[in-house]
């Protein structure tokens, strides 16, 4: 990182053929764990299908979608705010980011739709507070703390670290050339561990949710919210 | 205070439990754990487990955790993390010792009522996964004594309380002897081919509680219904080996219901006031056979009252006066969403209905539910105990009455009732319905 030269290297690689691999291995990977789990399902429990019921499917994940609707929700009002806030930010950030449109411009000439610096920044900082918040939880409540494994603050780690290093170099805090890279090492980290880890819930989570949908309202005649 | 609690705590002794786990070895162990992870389970497992993301957000819809200090290893995905999470992580290879408390924790810190199901935000069915490390435990031979012995009933005898085929006919017999004072021309039908209805029962009614068959006949009488009752097995529609895991019993016992129906040519099953083994037929058992839905139309008591009240055929001489209160079970609400027709009966025979609060698809569970209370004795005070949170609910009502139409919980809620000295009496809806309905000689 001493010269110039070194830099660029890292860097080239880093924001080149790696940026490759870790899309190859979140789409590939997505579209693996989701074979491989249909092919469970054919091949044991094939009945699923037949509960399966779009109106009760999208009655389950809208509800669920849906802020303060699920009585749950009512029931932890800053977690909801703040795992809303959360996950909205994470989404759109990283796609909108002005930095990241620069990239793709360069790269293919595509025009890209960009947030305000400020408001990048805002949403930044809420992933960071998210993050900061989930720990807490962890640590603190004794419901969350006890079913909490290693894996969860790992998995912490790895959601927070290209926002925590995204956001010290938007704001050139310490060694800009080091975080840089590591922010681009960061994110791959966290895009290739999605299909992988329990991150998986953003594949899964609209799944069992219409699973669950189904089974309540078409047999159960009952609110699952 | 909880560690106090916790640390005084006597280890509960189920010979069952016990003496089962003393007889396993590791690798028998390990074998059956493979066994039934391979060949039963599949995809659901697979996404339940590798979605959760421990958030903790279950633990508020369990009754156990929150009346036992909020202590979370009674929390949903605390008992998920005693009993499958470290049969996963160690793949199967756990101890003797291990199996006897994940017993204890599937069997009876579980009610399998699903109401965490409507508290995760990925709708993960934890209910589902303790009735699989029931299945092992099973397939190990570690079920508590006492609900082990209904299974054993429900395999030599076809239902759960050992009554022999003799018994259950002149029991009926009797009720219909018994009944023929008040209305003289009143029948229990037995083996009616062609009628419209065959009224179905769990065990424990000729056992322990032929009033309620009394009751009903009156009813059936009274609203002009072509009915009758199964003389041969499958007459009893309850169903331990369900909640023991040993599917194949349940198989075995749900079919026997449907040939009498089949055989008998009946329109529908209608059945009384018992949350588990509507379960049974209409959600379980029927899938073990193949059957997506029941082959035949299953009717729960709260959804007959319904229609005859609705259609007239049953009129009220005079509604029932002190204040009645009602505990949504979770097998008919939660599992057939027979919540608002349960409030329309009662709103028709009662004057003064109080709403519970959480009520319908978010009531507490009653902690018996699940085939905890089957379970016996040696759980008893645990159970109690651990439904504190239903005491207060009920208590804060203020009513006289507490209408349970379940089995389960309404013996649970007469162990709460006298637990905690709540002012208040049980009742079965048909009990108030007797009482308050117009009959033929009035």
């Amino acid at each position: 990182m001493n010269s110039p030269d070194s830099f660029g290297a890292i860097y080239n690689f880093v924001s080149g053929p790696l940026v490759w691999v870790a899309f190859i291995v979140f789409v590939g990977g997505s579209i693996y764990r989701f074979y491989d789990l249909i092919k469970l399902v054919n091949r044991k429990e094939k009945f699923i299908y037949s509960y399966m019921s779009w109106k009760y499917s999208l009655r389950s994940i809208i509800a669920w979608v849906t802020p303060f609707f699920p009585v749950n929700m009512r029931k932890h009002p800053v977690l909801t705010v703040v795992t809303y806030v959360f996950h909205l930010c994470l989404l759109i950030t990283p796609v909108f980011v002005l930095g990241h449109g620069v990239l793709i411009k360069n790269a293919w000439n595509v025009r890209w739709w960009a947030l305000p610096e400020s408001i990048a920044d805002f949403m930044t900082l809420m992933v960071i507070i998210g993050c900061i918040f989930f720990l807490v939880r962890r640590l603190v409540f004794r419901e969350v703390k006890y079913v909490t494994t290693m894996s969860d603050y790992f998995l912490l780690a790895i959601v927070a670290a290209p926002f925590v290093t995204g956001f010290l170099c938007y704001h050139q805090v310490g060694n800009y050339d080091l975080l840089l890279i590591l922010h681009i090492l960061a994110g791959e980290i966290m895009l290739m561990a999605i299909p992988f880890t329990r991150l998986s819930h953003m594949l899964f989570a609209a799944l069992t949710r219409a699973y669950i949908g189904s089974e309540f309202g078409k047999v159960r005649h009952a609110r699952d919210w | 205070m909880a560690e106090v609690i916790e640390k005084t705590e006597q280890r509960i002794v189920d010979e069952g439990l016990d003496k089962g786990a003393d007889k396993l070895t590791g690798d028998q162990i390990a074998r059956v754990i493979k066994a039934v992870l391979e060949n039963e389970t599949g995809a659901r497992l697979k996404v339940y487990v590798d979605t959760c993301v421990h958030c903790g957000l279950c633990s508020d819809a369990c009754h156990i955790y929150l009346s036992q200090n909020r202590n979370p290893k009674f929390s949903p995905a605390g008992k998920v993390k005693r009993t499958m999470g470290e049969i996963l992580k160690k793949k199967g290879r756990v101890s003797p010792e291990f199996i006897r408390d994940a017993a204890e924790v599937a069997y009876t810190e579980c009610n399998l009522c699903k109401r965490c199901v409507q508290y995760c935000p990925f709708g993960i069915d934890v209910a589902y996964i303790l009735l699989i490390v029931r299945r092992i435990c099973h397939k190990l031979g570690v079920t508590p004594l006492y609900i082990q012995d209904t299974a054993h009933s429900h395999s030599v005898t076809m239902n759960q309380m050992w009554i022999k085929e003799d018994e259950w006919i002149d029991t009926l017999q009797w009720q219909e002897e018994d009944a023929r004072e008040e209305m003289p021309n009143l029948r229990i039908p037995l083996e009616k081919e062609g009628a419209d209805v065959m009224y179905s029962v769990i065990a424990p009614e000729p056992k322990f509680q032929p009033n309620l068959i009394y009751y009903t006949a009156i009813l059936m009488n009274t609203a002009g219904i072509n009915w009758t009752m199964p003389a041969t097995p499958g007459w009893d529609n309850s169903d331990m080996a369900m909640f023991t895991g040993d599917n194949e019993i349940m198989g075995r016992i749900k079919r026997a219901q449907f040939d009498a129906a089949a055989r008998l040519k009946v329109k529908k099953i209608v059945m009384g006031e018992c949350g588990h083994a509507f379960r049974s037929v209409y959600d379980v058992g029927n899938r073990w056979l193949g059957w997506k839905m029941p082959p035949i139309p299953i009717v729960h008591a709260i959804e007959f009252y319904y229609d005859l009240l609705k259609a007239g055929k049953i009129k009220i001489r005079e509604k029932y006066k002190k204040s009645v209160t009602l505990h949504d079970p979770c097998n008919v609400v939660r599992g057939a969403g027979l919540h608002e027709k349960a409030r329309y009966v009662i709103n028709e025979i009662c004057e003064n209905f109080i709403e519970m609060h959480p009520n319908r698809e978010h009531n507490y569970c009653c902690n018996a539910g699940g085939g905890v209370i089957n379970c016996g004795p040696p759980f008893k005070n645990k159970r109690v105990k651990s439904n504190s949170v239903k005491a207060k609910q009920i208590r804060d009502t203020g009513a006289e009455i507490l209408i349970t139409p379940c089995h389960n919980c309404h013996s649970g809620m007469e162990d709460i009732i006298s637990y905690y000295n709540v002012n208040m009496h049980t009742k079965f809806i048909i009990d108030i319905l007797y009482e308050v309905m117009e009959k033929p000689g009035d």
